[in-house]
């Protein structure tokens, strides 16, 4: 943490408020984002209890599981959940425009420009906090690998239609979650803990209530006092005033209410099952659906406030202006989106459970990249991370004190003028180290080319001064201007390419063989799954 | 985990050299004659695995065989050319550099056989081709190279090998495990576990995928006195002990002028007769830049200059003075660095060499001063627990090695108490920093002299 | 002494607890594993650990209750002895009994099972509820229990030594977690000689527990049923450094943390906040350094201090001025949206 943020989260404590960490929103956010508030069963790995999703505030969709261990139940929910989400998701990837990309000729080897369907917009998936990022990875990897009847008429379990494609679909959000930058699937809490520093740890920054009673406490409260009571404070009953935003739920609440609940469910299915004759049956089946209906009371008890609270995290955010890079960065999103619909409409089949060697490393060389573009982005689009990485001495700020006309030895003589800086800053500059500014959005690079005296620094500008003898106009700073230099690169260099995965080398187990050609087997399924 | 150590053979019964010769004639043979794809080699702190690396790149150009090799840093790269040319001045070499200002070395240009360029297609024929990782990485061949050797390929990520695997057949891999693994600057814990982990090191994937590849150990440390090899092993390759080259009163370290009784002073002698030495500061946390700390470094240093220290060794019978070229200071971080110089050229020292643990990899010099990771922190992170840093730290010198801390270090170890996450299939990797950690203090402690200026 | 009724007793009771539905599905998931005389547990133990050796289609599963656990660490000491002599069988020790030396006292544990091999080598193994999916699980989950299972590796070491000749306590322990999202067991090998040699050297500096409690007043005792002043000062008494970390371990870390914050320590905002701080541990002392009101310029905390707090400033009263010259100047701002962003970066 940047001594900076240190100084914000101590300000945040003596004052009872959060305080900026950002003056400017880095993260795009959609017009209408889909709000997703999962719960899930504790102890079973990938069971959900229930969600609230939807694109309207005041209309969200509440989906639940009386009895989580009910393959159909489960079934049914997930059935639900695709009725919501993927009409969303497609109503994106319909509408498209014309792009261009450069590709590698198949034949030449070339790299060409070629013109692609990029799709406008993409869909927006947002979630209360980190671990619901770990649960749509979860949703869509329990979900991906599932046979339908239509794929196999033999499977024992057959999963309705459309959930192995939101399984799919979900895998990719989550995926791309981990991308540096990337703003497809954001946690609310990690939103709004980029731009505000509260008076507590970035550990209590998860929980979702506390964090936004630091960033906006009622009329007169403090945050820090907010903040604890949405953490700690139960009613009459021991339970959370503030739940917790899930997926996981509060042990008093499973152990108090909802397993009675789910107890009454059962026991009024059983009874209905047992039922003689139609009379009994139908007052038996009342019975049922008023113990559904209390689950279902439950579930939204639990989920509302949380929903409530990602609405008023995305207001709070949308009081910020938009970082200019955001819309960059979202792009990438764009063309992430596109490239998986192609990726479904061309029938390839579900991610695998295992990236390959080749996928792997083309993964992590995306992300390092999408970070350091991304440090450098925000600190462009924003002072207040500008002034860290001038702490740390990554950067510096300061006035042209005189600037001489130089030029390159050679036989075409071209402008290397030399431009002094004053600068109270420290920057971390050696010999003939490059350093860079933004001139009309792109990077010209400089070379140190000494040191005057403390603080006072001569810059050699190298390019960006047009082909002529004399710079052109405005692409030299003049004495007086104020400047601000960096010590890292504004753009990103892409990295080499790799080999195919038919072409793994034997360093990395050789080529994957026929085995790779076989579809994944769907997951093993146990009779406990069922009552 | 001590208990299960190998120990190693006792003394007397061990010929330096004759057991280095052995392991290297194993190497080359293995390396030009094996059926085996690879061969691994594992070298500890200057075992001389420059000269292994050129030495087989010289065989197995005598042998007619193209040879590839790739190093992790340009400096890594002319390094071994001019070694190269040094052994061979005749042998056509060539130096494929990026297209950057200043690629390479300018000494390059001075070698008559060694032809650069940025473009692989200029330097085809030549016996020895060398290059960063990075820039293979953008070499296309038709054909591979017949064979490669790989040079500190632990510091290697996986990713980088998979790049260029496919420019060879066959390949050494040369490296020490016990220096600073690579790293990734973002998250990758989703591929912990996998054999081919991207950013695992270069040596864990090829083992993973060919674990009947002959693995051979340099056994003995040349550069690391006999007071220094038994401590760096036993607390940093508790599994693949080595020895020194040298015995204990074959390398001697005297001053001209006598102790004025000062902690700078005291230390030094302790160092000179003992081969470590600590000096204690009074425990108090502490910003990184310490100044108390970063001065006594640099007083330790200035007295070592002032008090004409000579070293005396089996390269040479008669005392070598030890001068500033042949000290050097290291850190773990760039600011404390810094500060180190600033409070050297206070004293008027300019030119001994003063870094971080990550540039001091590979490096050897008589005399090294230590500020310790730990020293003044009021928390113990990973990366200043990381085994590499201290190792490389720790295994720098040839006579005597000097560490500047705080007091206080082994309660702070105690307060935070190794609790890792573990990826299931992931192979560990010993020693644990924590406990290496205690191991080195609780040896330092016996060579400790209380700072008093 | 329970954390838990103190910490509730104290006025800070803690979350935790545990939802019924992961006890029963833990509980349902030991006993599907221990099912038929530990079939599929042993399986597990011969595929992943021991493959040379005969499968182990017969099985000893000894009887080892008795009385209290001294007598339950006998028995089980005895069935271990008796195992290990009867080369070339399978025993599997279900839910045995350990001591533990810990600072000259005894301390007692009970691992899920422990597995006589037919060499003669002992194994722990440490039955979890959380899912190993796609052959990997929570890293954090699987580092608890393998620092769990080194204390059991301690622990049966200190057994072996007692018998001639020792049997080898094997530094790979077998972790069984449910596959995938079914409750089908499946099995991984853990290498806890990191673990086993962390806890080692704890337990050898844990000696000091006495000092521990030699530095105690007279007569501390922590017992729920105190008053909540004096319970307090009796807790004050034991150091304990809070770092949030402490939330998701300890039921009393909640009432540190009030206490940790009352004091003002930077700490209670998480440890890394204090690296770059020195010897300033408070908010106050911190927030009053960096205003310029105290602390020595020379010390390089407080020069940071004051040259973030400076630069703070400036980025914001920055940020201020932009998004009021914005406000004045909507129509243009479009068109200049990316050089206003150098601006903006910079001053």
């Amino acid at each position: 943490m940047s001594l900076i943020t240190t100084l914000a989260r101590l300000e945040a404590v003596r004052t009872g408020r959060a305080q900026p960490a950002a003056t400017v929103r880095h993260r795009h956010l959609s017009d209408r984002p889909l709000v997703f508030v999962p719960l899930t069963t504790a102890g079973e790995a990938g069971a959900p209890l229930g969600a609230l999703v939807g694109t309207d505030r005041d209309a969200p969709r509440l989906l639940v599981v009386p009895q989580p261990r009910d393959r159909d139940l489960r079934f049914a929910f997930l059935s639900e959940l695709a009725d919501v989400v993927l009409p969303h998701i497609e109503a994106y990837a319909d509408a498209v425009e014309t792009a261009e990309r450069t590709e590698t000729d198949p034949e030449t080897g070339k790299r060409v420009k070629v013109e692609v369907d990029l799709c406008a917009d993409a869909a927006q998936l947002i979630v209360p906090s980190r671990a619901g990022v770990e649960f749509v990875r979860l949703l869509g990897r329990s979900m991906r690998f599932r046979r339908t009847a239509e794929q196999d008429p033999e499977a024992p379990h057959p999963a309705p239609p459309r959930v192995p494609l939101l399984g799919r679909w979900l895998t990719h959000y989550g995926e791309r979650a981990r991308v540096p930058g990337s703003s497809l699937l954001l946690a609310m809490t990690d939103l709004l803990g980029r731009h505000w520093a509260t008076g507590q740890s970035t550990l209590e920054d998860q929980h979702l209530g506390a964090l936004l009673a630091w960033i906006d406490p009622p009329e007169g409260a403090s945050g820090a006092e907010t903040a604890l009571r949405a953490e700690l404070a139960r009613d009459a009953d021991g339970q959370l005033l503030c739940p917790p935003a899930g997926p996981a739920t509060d042990p008093a609440f499973d152990n108090k209410l909802l397993a009675p609940a789910i107890e009454r469910y059962d026991r009024a299915r059983t009874a209905l099952a047992a039922a003689e004759d139609g009379l009994e049956a139908d007052e038996r089946l009342a019975a049922l659906t008023a113990a559904e209906r209390e689950i279902r009371a439950l579930v939204e008890s639990r989920t509302r406030p949380t929903w409530d609270a990602v609405w008023r995290g995305l207001d709070l955010l949308r009081e910020l202006p938009a970082g200019a890079h955001a819309e960059e960065r979202w792009t990438r999103d764009r063309w992430s989106f596109t490239g998986h619909r192609d990726r479904i409409l061309s029938g390839e089949p579900p991610q695998p459970r295992r990236d390959d060697a080749v996928t792997a490393a083309n993964k992590l060389a995306t992300r390092e990249r999408e970070q350091a573009r991304l440090d450098a982005q925000e600190a462009l689009d924003d002072p207040l991370v500008m002034a860290g990485r001038r702490l740390a001495g990554e950067a510096f700020a300061g006035e042209v004190v005189d600037v001489t006309m130089a030029y390159s030895e050679g036989k075409r003589p071209s402008p290397r003028p030399l431009v002094t800086v004053r600068t109270e800053d420290r920057p971390h500059l050696g010999d003939r180290v490059r350093v860079y500014r933004s001139l009309d959005g792109r990077p010209q690079a400089a070379e140190f080319a000494g040191q005057e005296t403390e603080g006072v620094f001569v810059l050699r500008i190298v390019d960006k001064m047009g082909r002529g003898k004399e710079p052109e106009p405005g692409s030299v700073p003049e004495k007086g201007d104020l400047v601000c230099f960096t010590l890292f690169e504004h753009e990103q260099r892409g990295g080499a390419k790799l080999p195919d995965p038919e072409q793994t080398p034997w360093t990395h187990g050789g080529p994957p063989g026929e085995a790779a050609a076989v579809p994944e087997a769907a997951d093993a399924q146990t009779e406990e799954d069922i009552l | 985990m001590t208990a299960e150590a190998v120990t190693a053979p006792p003394e007397g019964a061990f010929d330096p050299g004759a057991e280095a010769a052995r392991a290297t004639a194993a190497i080359l043979h293995d390396t030009l004659h094996g059926a085996e794809r690879g061969v691994v080699v594992d070298s500890p702190p200057g075992a001389g695995k420059s000269t292994l690396v050129v030495r087989a790149a010289l065989e197995l150009a005598e042998a007619g065989r193209p040879l590839m090799v790739v190093a992790q840093t340009n400096a890594q790269v002319d390094d071994l050319v001019l070694r190269l040319a040094e052994k061979n001045p005749e042998l056509p070499v060539g130096r494929l550099h990026s297209s950057d200002t200043d690629p390479y070395d300018k000494a390059l240009d001075d070698l008559p056989n060694v032809r650069k360029s940025a473009k692989a297609a200029d330097l085809a024929g030549l016996a020895v081709v060398l290059s960063t990782a990075a820039k293979w990485a953008h070499v296309k061949v038709d054909e591979p190279w017949r064979h490669a050797i790989v040079d500190e390929a632990y510091q290697m990520r996986s990713d980088s090998l998979l790049a260029v695997a496919g420019l060879f057949e066959r390949a050494l891999f040369v490296g020490d495990p016990g220096q600073l693994d690579p790293f990734a600057i973002v998250g990758s814990e989703q591929w912990a576990g996998l054999s081919y982990d991207p950013s695992a090191s270069a040596v864990t994937t090829l083992l993973a995928h060919n674990p009947g590849l002959p693995q051979h150990r340099l056994p003995v440390s040349w550069r690391l006195p006999a007071s220094a090899a038994p401590l760096v092993s036993d607390a940093f390759y508790p599994y693949t002990p080595f020895r020194s080259g040298t015995d204990h009163g074959d390398r001697r370290l005297s001053f001209a002028v006598p102790s004025d009784g000062s902690g700078p002073d005291r230390v030094l002698d302790e160092a000179a007769a003992s081969g470590w030495g600590l000096l204690e500061l009074p425990a108090r946390h502490t910003p990184r830049t310490d100044p108390e700390a970063v001065r006594a470094v640099a007083t330790v240093v200035r007295r070592l200059l002032d008090r004409g220290g000579a070293a005396t060794s089996e390269r040479s019978p008669d005392p070598a003075p030890l001068t500033a070229a042949r000290i050097a200071v290291g850190t773990a971080h760039r600011d404390q660095a810094a500060a180190v110089r600033a409070a050297l050229a206070d004293l008027g020292v300019t030119d001994v060499t003063v870094d971080t643990a990550n540039r001091l990899q590979g490096r050897e010099y008589d005399v090294t001063v230590v500020l310790h990771p730990l020293s003044g922190r009021p928390d113990a992170t990973a990366f200043h627990l990381e085994t590499g840093r201290l190792c490389v730290l720790a295994s720098r010198h040839r006579h005597a090695c000097i560490v500047v801390c705080r007091a206080g270090v082994g309660e702070l170890l105690d307060d935070y108490p190794s609790t890792e996450p573990v990826q299931l299939g992931t192979l560990v990797k010993f020693p644990d920093g924590w406990e290496a950690n205690h191991a080195v203090l609780a040896h330092l402690a016996e060579h400790r002299v209380p700072w008093r200026p | 002494m329970n954390k838990a009724s103190l910490a509730t007793a104290l006025g800070s009771p803690s979350a935790f607890g545990q939802s019924q539905f992961a006890f029963m599905r833990g509980n349902a998931f030991e006993a599907r594993v221990k099912a038929d005389g530990g079939a599929e547990l042993l399986r597990l133990v011969h595929e992943k650990l021991d493959r040379g050796a005969e499968p182990p289609e017969r099985a000893q599963v000894p009887d080892l209750t008795a009385t209290g656990p001294e007598g339950r660490a006998a028995r089980t000491s005895l069935a271990l002895r008796e195992a290990t002599r009867a080369p070339g069988t399978w025993t599997l020790l279900d839910h045995p009994m350990l001591a533990l030396d810990v600072a000259g006292s005894p301390a007692f544990l009970e691992p899920d099972a422990v597995v006589v091999h037919p060499d003669g080598s002992w194994t722990v193994v440490e039955i979890k509820s959380f899912p190993m999916l796609d052959g990997s699980a929570d890293p954090a989950k699987v580092g608890a229990a393998a620092r769990q299972a080194a204390v059991y590796v301690l622990a049966l070491e200190q057994v072996a030594a007692r018998l001639d000749p020792s049997p080898r306590v094997r530094h790979r322990i077998l972790l069984v977690c449910p596959k995938d999202f079914s409750n089908l067991p499946t099995g991984s090998a853990v290498d806890v000689r990191k673990q086993r040699a962390v806890t080692g050297r704890q337990l050898a500096r844990l000696t000091r527990i006495q000092e521990i409690a030699d530095a105690l007043p007279e007569g501390v005792c922590f017992s729920p049923d105190l008053p909540a002043d004096e319970l307090t000062a009796a807790v004050e008494a034991v150091p304990a450094t809070y770092a949030p970390e402490c939330l998701s371990a300890c039921e009393l870390a909640f009432h540190c943390r009030a206490r940790s914050r009352e004091a003002g320590a930077v700490t209670s905002l998480g440890r890394p906040v204090r690296a770059e701080l020195g010897g300033l541990t408070t908010v106050e002392d911190v927030l009053a350094a960096a205003r310029g009101e105290a602390g020595d310029p020379a010390d390089p905390a407080v020069a940071a201090l004051r040259r973030a707090a400076a630069l703070r400033a400036e980025a914001l009263a920055t940020a201020a001025a932009t998004a009021t010259t914005s406000a004045t100047a909507t129509a243009t701002a479009t068109a200049t949206a990316t050089t206003g962003s150098e601006v903006a970066g910079c001053r």
